[in-house]
Formats: structure tokens, C-alpha cells, sequence
């Protein structure tokens, strides 16, 4: 270890009579460590989408709207949801569409009447933090209850970004099989709600609803978990009555 | 392949970094990544190697610490390296925090 600087990466050597030492002292540019060449800088990677998406958190808490990222495997039905949430009434909901192509998501919403911005990522597997600001300049918010982030479709990349919501809900849908939690521990650790959804094709597939909340809960044991149909409307009240308690907590 | 994007934020880091530190060259990024945190680090490495070309980076070695997952159970005290993905205590039952291994961190650069 150096004696100067305390550090113990830089290669460097110590002589009785001529003291070389390759490290570059510089006390100024780095008082902490007095070496311009190791830097200890102990900071998260993703800290520049982290501090955006507090930004964005505080946008949503300042105007008093309850913020949810949607996330799931594509065709899962994300956008279902939401159509099926808009129709049961009783809340205003936003919507900001993150797809890599087309409009489609956000033309359904805005045919229920809702207000709906597109992001198309194009090659991005996942909605970061900076896209979601952008969309917010695109839809205001005001007089809004619940304003959804509808990931892009992806079980993998868009746990690792936290995009400046309140809340994570994950959809599980049951042609997928019950063991997407286990495959994907990541995802549904990062859950706050759990949505088992198109529950009225239990009696179809090989889908053992039990397997599938006790291997959600071995990963995350707060997890809070609503089965649903969204075509049939199961499930769908006891999601608004969520909906509504957390949006009274904003 | 967030990996891509992840490796992105890190150049940029760097960069930063290196530019308060008035340096014109990084040789050394170490980063730690938590076994958890959602990236496959063979791929990382790749994509920084493939990214860090024409930046401050493009002759920097990378050094990747991968992070075991470190658990505790607020209740019993427990605490341990967790080798399977459960999160439930087995002592108390109650549900295990995680104290390391499900973040990525820039750890230290080595700059000239």
C-alpha cells in the first residue's frame, strides 16, 4: 500500500535511495485521495436515469397523480388492462405508450377517450427515465388520478431502469406458465403488484395458479397479488378499489 | 440487451469523471455488479469493449467484481450470502432484506 495516498491499485515502486513514484499528486483536482490516477468514485451506474426519475417522481407527487410502470412480456395484456380499467370509470387515467414500433397501443387508448402519448424506442428493449420526461412534455397531467407507463414488452431490461413512478405492477398472463417468476427473478422482485392476468383460461392451460403465487412470493414476500380477466371483467374491481386507495394516499 | 444502454451511462460516467480530474486518458474502470441486478456480465464486458472505442475509455482495461447477494433478516439478526432465490428467512420466516448484489456501481478509474 502506498504510503502517500493509501491506495493499493496503482502500480508503483518504492526505492531507499531514489524515490519513484509514478503516481501523479495533484491535491487540488482530488483532495480525498491526493492521486490524480486511482479515483475511488463509488457511484451507480445508471445514477443519471435515477436522478431523472426522481424528477419525475416529483412531478407526479407535486400534481397530486398516483404513477405506475406496467411492466410484463409482450402480449400479456398490458393495454387490455388499461382499456378495461379506463371502462370501468370512476378514475382519469393517462397513458404513456412505450413500443419499439408503431402507434397502435396509445391509438387504443385514445379511442376510450383517454389522453395517450406514444414513445417508440425503436431498437430499445425498455422505457428509461429520460423517455418518460419526454412523453410528460407531450401530456399534461393536470386533473389526472393515475398516470401509466406501459413498458415495452420485455420481462428482462425494463427492471433494471427505474423510470420515476410510484409504483411497479408486473403482469403474469396464463398462456405464459406459471414458471416466468422463477425464469425471471429480477422482474418480479421488483413488483409491487402482481396481476395474474387472463384468468378465465385457467381452465385451459397447465397453469398451476398456486406454484405460481408461492414461487412470486419466495422472491418477493410483500407482494401484493390481484387475479384477472380483463375481457371478462374478473379481477377488475378489486384492481380500481387498489387503484383508488393509492391514488387517496397521493 | 440493456447491456448496450447500461454501458452507455458508464462511458458517460467515466467521462465525467475524468473531465473534474482534468485527466486525457482512463486506463483502469473497475465496476461492481450485483449477481442480481439484472445484467449478464459477459455481455457488459463486450459491450464495453465494443462502445469504449474513439472515447477517454478506448485503451481502459475493465475489472468486474460480481457481487454475491447479501442478505439479513430484519427480525433474527440472519445474515448470509444468498445461494438460492428465496427471500424468506429460514429461521423466523419473515421476509430477507438485501444488503448488496442487486445494483451496478462505478467503483474506482485509473486515469493519466
Amino acid at each position: 500500500m502506498c504510503k502517500d495516498c493509501g491506495c493499493s491499485i496503482t502500480p508503483h515502486t518504492h526505492d531507499s535511495e531514489t524515490h519513484v513514484h509514478e503516481h501523479t499528486h495533484n491535491e487540488h483536482a482530488n483532495p480525498q485521495l491526493n492521486d490524480a490516477k486511482t479515483i475511488a468514485v463509488i457511484t451507480k451506474i445508471l445514477d443519471v436515469n435515477d436522478k431523472q426519475a426522481e424528477h419525475n417522481r416529483e412531478h407526479f407527487t407535486s400534481h397530486g397523480v398516483l404513477a405506475i410502470n406496467l411492466m410484463s412480456s409482450p402480449g400479456s395484456g398490458k393495454t387490455a388492462l388499461l382499456e378495461a380499467t379506463i371502462d370501468h370509470g370512476g378514475l382519469k387515467l393517462g397513458v404513456i405508450e412505450g413500443d419499439l414500433e408503431t402507434n397502435q397501443d396509445a391509438d387504443r387508448i385514445l379511442a376510450k377517450g383517454a389522453p395517450a402519448y406514444q414513445i417508440s424506442t425503436g431498437q430499445a428493449c425498455h422505457l428509461d427515465a429520460h423517455m418518460v420526461h419526454e412523453g410528460l412534455h407531450h401530456m399534461p397531467i393536470e386533473g389526472l388520478d393515475v398516470v401509466f407507463v406501459e413498458n415495452v414488452g420485455n420481462l428482462v431490461c425494463p427492471a433494471s431502469y427505474d423510470v420515476g413512478t410510484h409504483l411497479n405492477v408486473v403482469l403474469l398472463s396464463v398462456p405464459e406458465g406459471d414458471d416466468k417468476p422463477a425464469k425471471y427473478p429480477v422482474m418480479f422482485r421488483a413488483a409491487d403488484v402482481l396481476l395474474i392476468t387472463k384468468c378465465d383460461l385457467l381452465p385451459y392451460f397447465d397453469f398451476n395458479i398456486e406454484k405460481a403465487i408461492q414461487e412470486t412470493r419466495k422472491l418477493n414476500p410483500k407482494v401484493d397479488i390481484i387475479q384477472i380477466d380483463s375481457k371478462s371483467g374478473k379481477g377488475i374491481e378489486q384492481w380500481v378499489a387498489y387503484l383508488r386507495m393509492k391514488k387517496s394516499l397521493r | 440487451m440493456h447491456e448496450f444502454s447500461i454501458v452507455q451511462s458508464l462511458l458517460d460516467l467515466c467521462e465525467k469523471n475524468a473531465k473534474e480530474h482534468n485527466a486525457t486518458k482512463i486506463t483502469k474502470v473497475e465496476v461492481k455488479i450485483g449477481k442480481l441486478s439484472g445484467v449478464e456480465p459477459y455481455l457488459l464486458e463486450t459491450a464495453f469493449n465494443t462502445f469504449k472505442e474513439k472515447t477517454l475509455c478506448e485503451s481502459a482495461d475493465f475489472v468486474m467484481h460480481l457481487q454475491d447477494l447479501v442478505v439479513r433478516c430484519k427480525n433474527c439478526g440472519y445474515e448470509r450470502v444468498l445461494e438460492q432465490n428465496i427471500f424468506i428467512c429460514p429461521t423466523c420466516e419473515c421476509g430477507l432484506e438485501v444488503l448488496d448484489g442487486e445494483d451496478m456501481f462505478l467503483m474506482r478509474l485509473e486515469m493519466e
